[in-house]
């Protein structure tokens, strides 16, 4: 028995030094004086100050911070009035189908959703740009936002409700006083779910930002296909650390109101991927 | 009351409908119009007369078939020993949070490590190979797609396996069964739900990720995302593309049926 722990300790280890060996590869190489990503030469940060004067790329960060923040907000809303909409649908088929496609939405690969965007914003004449990225990111955002409001709203207790109305309240006050701050824990989530994939999204936006306004990950496609610039390094450090910090802070407001059975509720970065067993 | 009710999720509806069902409609409606915008069916007959599409495809499937086979290889054990490390759930967050920089940032470096001096490269000549070309390789392709993939396996296998019953495995145990019976008749059947949305969250993702066969493989790899890309940006045919992103969806569909949860005898 303990040679099996010594055992599955080492393996978990090998697959600790694997998923980050690359990632900190990335951040050594930020310093490194030669400007490629094998040969080190010494310490430097003039990649960090050359990223600092790059305003091209500076207002990029913010434009991406600007999508992620306005989506997911708006993502927010729709999705859980969507999911209350959903979880008072009288039919339980018709509820049934509705998760179901929702499901759907967020397995589906992101080049359709860009390439299928991309027809529609064409047809209807809508300039690519900043509200084409942000009117994308929304759609996306929304089924996540709804897949984290509706279990929630399922282990409301229904007879509050009942209750509410019983005293009087009329459909606004049992939403805003009851509904709401039940589900607050998932509409919290989403939030935070739809702000991760609106930053991490490559594809869809690729589709559709147009000559004229990129995000982050766009704009680092293009520098990377040009070859290797240690500029990207120093960013790559910079938001990883952010990013550390961010789930680092999500993660322990969510640990103080996890109820223990509840699997841990985030869930990593693209739309399609969060789909739970 | 109800009618309230459905004035709020309006924006919902609206939403979808017009950001989700339209689209897809269009896409449709592309697929059988030529360059000019006129009614054909050569897309289509196109696409499925072609061998070099047809061959796309199949090797699109064959590239998401090993990436998913390789992470659930790799993510399996890793969940399950997961479950038994004391502050499993600190554990986790630390195995995903990679998840959280942008796939771009980890293809790029990749093309360091896997450049001709770079760490691999080293490492091989320290061991008395010479340098090998790995960048731009399908194999390559493999190995940046299984890295990139292996945390959206490991989520729902580790939801899975930690949502056993620990009664359930401490009753196999009393009734005789060593380890590794357990492991096989208890513990394997229980997780499979969470095997199915892995396979869900790697495959389909694996056939469109065009970012990775530009960046990686050097465009030696074709996946249906990458075809798709090319056709709509690059080629701007975009009823051949349309049609190709006509095959991806019903290949979703196709997945998603397959690795449905079965309604009778499992447990939820």
């Amino acid at each position: 028995m303990k040679k099996n722990t010594k055992r599955s300790s080492v393996y978990l280890a090998v697959v600790f030094i694997l998923l980050y060996l690359p990632i900190l590869y990335l951040f050594f190489y930020s310093f490194n004086k030669a400007g490629t990503m094998n040969q080190f030469q010494g310490f430097t940060f003039k990649h960090y100050s050359a990223l600092q004067k790059d305003t091209r790329l500076l207002i990029i960060a913010l434009d991406t911070l600007r999508v992620a923040l306005l989506s997911s907000l708006a993502a927010t809303v729709i999705g859980t009035l969507g999911a209350i909409g959903i979880y008072f649908s009288r039919a339980k088929r018709t509820q049934r189908i509705l998760i179901n496609l929702n499901t759907i939405l967020l397995v589906s690969p992101d080049v359709i959703i860009g390439a299928s965007f991309l027809l529609l914003f064409t047809l209807i004449g809508f300039r690519l740009g900043f509200y084409s990225v942000l009117v994308s990111h929304i759609a996306f955002s929304i089924p996540i936002v709804v897949l984290m409001v509706l279990p929630k709203l399922e282990e409301m207790n229904e007879h509050m409700i009942t209750a509410g109305r019983d005293l009087g309240a009329n459909q606004w006050q049992v939403l805003k006083e009851i509904i709401l701050p039940d589900i607050r824990p998932g509409v919290f989530a989403g939030f935070f779910m739809a702000f991760t994939y609106s930053i991490d999204d490559f594809a869809v936006s690729f589709f559709v930002t147009g000559n004229g306004f990129a995000t982050l990950a766009v704009e680092i496609y293009s520098r990377a296909r040009q070859g290797v610039s240690l500029e990207i390094n120093a960013l790559s450090t910079l938001l990883f650390l952010v990013t550390i910090g961010l789930v680092l802070i999500y993660y322990f407001i969510q640990k103080k109101q996890r109820s223990k059975k509840q699997p841990l509720s985030l869930d990593p970065t693209n739309h399609e991927k969060a789909v739970r067993p | 009351m109800d009618k309230q009710r459905k004035l709020l999720s309006a924006p919902y509806y609206l939403w979808m409908g017009l950001f989700v069902v339209v689209p897809v409609l269009l896409m449709l409606f592309q697929s059988f119009r030529d360059m000019d915008g006129s009614f054909t069916f050569l897309n289509l007959k196109g696409y499925f007369t072609s061998p070099v599409y047809l061959y796309m495809t199949g090797q699109s499937f064959l590239y998401a078939f090993l990436i998913t086979a390789m992470t659930l290889f790799i993510s399996y054990p890793a969940a399950y020993f997961l479950t038994k490390t004391k502050h499993k759930q600190l554990w986790l967050l630390v195995l995903i949070l990679p998840t959280w920089i942008n796939i771009l940032l980890k293809a790029y470096a990749f093309i360091g490590i896997l450049s001709q001096s770079g760490l691999v490269n080293q490492l091989l000549g320290v061991m008395g190979v010479g340098p090998q070309p790995l960048l731009f390789t399908r194999s390559s392709f493999l190995i940046v797609a299984t890295y990139i993939e292996i945390p959206f396996m490991l989520l729902p296998l580790f939801n899975a396996l930690d949502g056993i019953e620990g009664s359930l495995i401490l009753a196999s145990r009393d009734l005789g069964a060593n380890e590794w019976q357990t492991f096989r008749s208890v513990v394997y059947p229980l997780s499979l739900s969470g095997v199915r949305s892995g396979i869900q969250a790697v495959f389909i993702p694996s056939l469109s990720l065009f970012m990775l066969t530009r960046l990686i493989a050097g465009n030696r790899v074709m996946t249906l995302g990458t075809a798709i890309e090319q056709h709509f940006l690059v080629t701007k045919n975009w009823g051949m593309g349309s049609v190709m992103g006509i095959v991806l969806i019903v290949i979703v569909f196709v997945v998603m049926g397959l690795t449905r949860k079965h309604q009778r005898g499992g447990i939820g």
